[in-house]
């Protein structure tokens, strides 16, 4: 279970987040949807552990640890995964390796026998083929020349792989393409289960149609300023935020 | 030849720090092989005088702007003594997992036969040491030695030239192509308590259409103070291939100076690659002439310091003639307060009329007080050519470094993934795979020894 508690965080000096109060269950699907700059970005970071994003006040408790107290790659080792709004390039480092250098890792911490070279490829075959994605894309480096698209398919051929216990997907379904949507989507309900739970951060109800949620929220002006059941987002597309006190126009 | 009275400057030059380096030679000289051959006696003499006229370079020499022998200077070295102690190795570096192979094996830049071996080499290709060849093949040395490397602006070739004594000669024969490197290991042990300087002499000859590989290995071990003082001379002759590859791997208490000369002839390619990991202070001066039409050279590297090493690379690539090609990518990884030159010269001579020059050095630094001076020169006096440079200096990417951080894979580990990719560019200028392997795990290790 996680649980985010009165959570402030500053970047570069200004207040982003302002009390956030948010728990999720294992099993749960979170919608969080907000007007840009409300600092949903901003609480996956603070979530997934990035550097310069200061904690004022308030806790984040993972299964009962202090998540804020962990290194990021520690909170991945944990299960927290953070599929990137901007995914980044890394020039010279294949995505193969790159992709095997963090399942081991992981599995290492976990105490799970780090896989060979082939038991590594044979796994990576099977998700990459469910997320239609080419073998090209594997032995090129992490991200580089990718499409907005492509990009957005790693980000969950990632997740994939790594099998997190709590995925945070900040607008995975901005960028692609109709068909590609479904196929992301398939891909991360495929991960559904009563163990894992999921925050999905995004801008269109029409990814809420595929993944459906158990609760959506409003984050606004850095704090969650209303939450309910997946209707909420039909009610979101229809009126937008103004309800909710935000000047859209700032 | 007859010995000419020549009045030097010492603009750049401290004459002072001369007689100690030159003092040992004295009851050296006459011991020295070769002694026999009036040529060698004469270059003996000229480094001798060239370096106690004008001494060490100082910071005030435009070529050694950013490195500063001060600290050489300070040092009273003594010759090696005769190296047939045990050394302090147990296995010898090799690009060959086998380990069977030609070899010639240096230390303290003496020959050590029992350690080196000719086995499998084709008929014709003579492998020895420079001793040997002093005293059996004086007249293929006598061709090439003192030919390349000038000592007249150069200090340190004065004072090679003043010792010289030995190193590795190697003569491929015309049309020869050589299935195997060959590989040369200089070991650095020096003596406790003293500093030990030696001056190997290299001299490599391609000859029209032939073909090889050769792998220097510099390591050291031990903690007394050395100074390996390297001249090379490389003979590339008319469409011939040489592919030279350098790993400079001694202990922090290593002075490294290398000068490397080479010309090559019509259609013919020099590729050299070094890799700086070792030492206190090196400097690495590769000077590779275009001497005619259509001839290639590749000059590489990576350079990776930290501490407070001092690694220099200076190049000059000299277009003689037209239809030449260079290329020339470094890539440096610069931790703690190491610092890092390079110097990097094209000329490109006015009757080298299409000639095509590349040259990139890429710096990453580490830390804050890391630092590099970068100087890349074009001096181009023909019009139809095409010649482009580049240097930048960065640090790692911490965006990457999140990402990577954020999928489970450690600090350290993530920083190493992403250095290893920033030299890639440069290790990927290593045509021979199994050698770009082996310099992969020197990178490895050097990687891991940060942990
Ligand atoms: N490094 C920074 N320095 C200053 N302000 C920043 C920095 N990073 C983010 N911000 C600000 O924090 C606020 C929240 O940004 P965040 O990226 O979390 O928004 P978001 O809700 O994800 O928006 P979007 O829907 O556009 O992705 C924005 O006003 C942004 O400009
Ligand atoms: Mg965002």
């Amino acid at each position: 279970m996680i649980e985010i508690k009165n959570l402030h965080a500053k970047v570069d000096g200004k207040d982003i987040l302002k009390g956030v109060d948010l728990t999720i269950r294992p099993g749960e699907v979170h919608a969080i949807m907000g007007p840009n700059g409300a600092g949903k970005s901003t609480l996956s970071y603070v979530l997934a552990g990035r550097d310069g994003y200061e904690v004022t006040k308030g806790s984040v408790t993972y299964y009962g640890k202090d998540l804020l107290a962990l290194e990021p790659e520690e909170r991945a080792a944990a299960g927290v995964f953070l599929a990137f709004q901007y995914p980044v390039e890394i020039p010279g480092v294949a995505n193969t390796t790159f992709l095997k250098t963090a399942l081991n890792a992981i599995r290492k911490h976990r105490g799970e026998k780090e896989l060979d070279a082939m038991q590594f490829l044979k796994l990576l075959r099977e998700k990459t083929k469910a997320l239609g994605m080419s073998d090209e894309m594997l032995k090129r480096a992490v991200n580089v020349g990718f499409s907005g698209g492509e990009k957005k398919r790693n980000e969950t051929l990632q997740m994939a792989v790594l099998e997190p216990k709590f995925a945070v997907l900040d607008e995975t379904d901005s960028g692609l393409d109709i068909d590609a949507l479904k196929i992301v989507a398939e891909g991360v309900n495929a991960l559904r289960s009563p163990e894992r739970s999921m925050l999905v951060i995004t801008h269109y109800q029409r990814l809420l149609d595929y993944i459906v949620p158990d609760h959506v929220h409003v984050l606004a002006a850095g704090r969650i300023v209303k939450s309910g059941g997946k209707e909420l987002a039909l009610e979101l597309e229809k009126n937008g935020y103004r309800d909710f006190g935000v000047n859209e126009a700032a | 030849m007859a010995t000419m009275t020549t009045t030097y400057s010492t603009r750049g030059a401290d004459p002072a720090t001369a007689p100690a380096f030159l003092a040992p030679l004295d009851h050296l000289r006459s011991g020295l092989p070769g002694a026999a051959l009036s040529w060698v006696r004469d270059l003996r003499e000229q480094g001798r005088e060239r370096f106690a006229a004008v001494g060490l370079p100082t910071v005030r020499n435009e070529s050694w702007r950013y490195t500063n022998l001060r600290d050489l200077g300070k040092l009273t070295f003594q010759p090696a003594v005769t190296a047939d102690s045990d050394a302090c190795f147990d296995v010898l570096p090799t690009v060959r997992p086998e380990g069977h192979g030609p070899r010639l094996v240096f230390v303290d830049g003496r020959f050590r036969a029992e350690l080196s071996s000719t086995e499998g080499l084709p008929a014709g290709v003579e492998l020895l040491s420079l001793a040997t060849a002093l005293t059996d093949h004086g007249d293929l040395v006598g061709d090439h030695i003192g030919r390349l490397a000038a000592a007249d602006d150069r200090p340190l070739v004065a004072l090679n030239s003043a010792y010289l004594a030995d190193g590795p000669v190697l003569r491929i024969p015309r049309g020869v192509a050589l299935a195997q490197p060959i590989e040369l290991v200089f070991v650095s042990v020096g003596a406790e308590g003293r500093a030990t300087s030696f001056h190997p002499r290299t001299l490599i000859v391609a000859e029209a259409g032939s073909r090889a590989v050769v792998v220097e290995h510099h390591v050291g071990c031990g903690t007394g103070t050395t100074l390996a003082n390297h001249v090379a001379e490389i003979f590339v002759g008319e469409g011939a291939t040489l592919h030279h590859y350098k790993a400079q791997r001694e202990g922090g208490a290593a002075f490294h100076l290398s000068h490397t000369a080479a010309t090559v002839a019509k259609d013919g390619c020099y590729d050299n690659f070094i890799l700086t990991l070792g030492g206190r202070l090196s400097r690495n001066e590769v000077v590779s002439t275009l001497a005619g039409t259509d001839a290639r050279t590749h000059v590489s590297g990576g350079y990776m310091v930290r501490g407070n090493q001092h690694a220099d690379t200076t190049t000059l690539i000299d277009h003689a003639q037209p239809n030449g090609t260079s290329r020339e990518v470094y890539k440096g990884v610069i931790d703690d307060t190491a610092r890092a030159v390079f110097q990097g010269k094209i000329i490109v001579r006015p009757q080298a009329q299409k000639t095509d020059g590349h040259q990139l050095n890429r710096a990453l630094l580490l830390s804050d007080t890391a630092e590099i001076d970068a100087k890349p020169e074009l001096e181009i006096h023909a019009d139809d050519v095409k010649c482009s440079h580049g240097c930048t200096a960065g640090e790692l990417d911490d965006n990457a470094l999140f990402y990577l951080r954020a999928r489970g894979i450690d600090q350290e580990t993530a920083r190493g993934l992403l250095i290893g990719a920033f030299l890639a560019e440069a290790m990927e200028e290593i045509a021979e795979e199994p050698i770009r392997e082996a310099f992969h795990s020197l990178v490895a290790g050097w990687l891991e020894e940060k942990r």
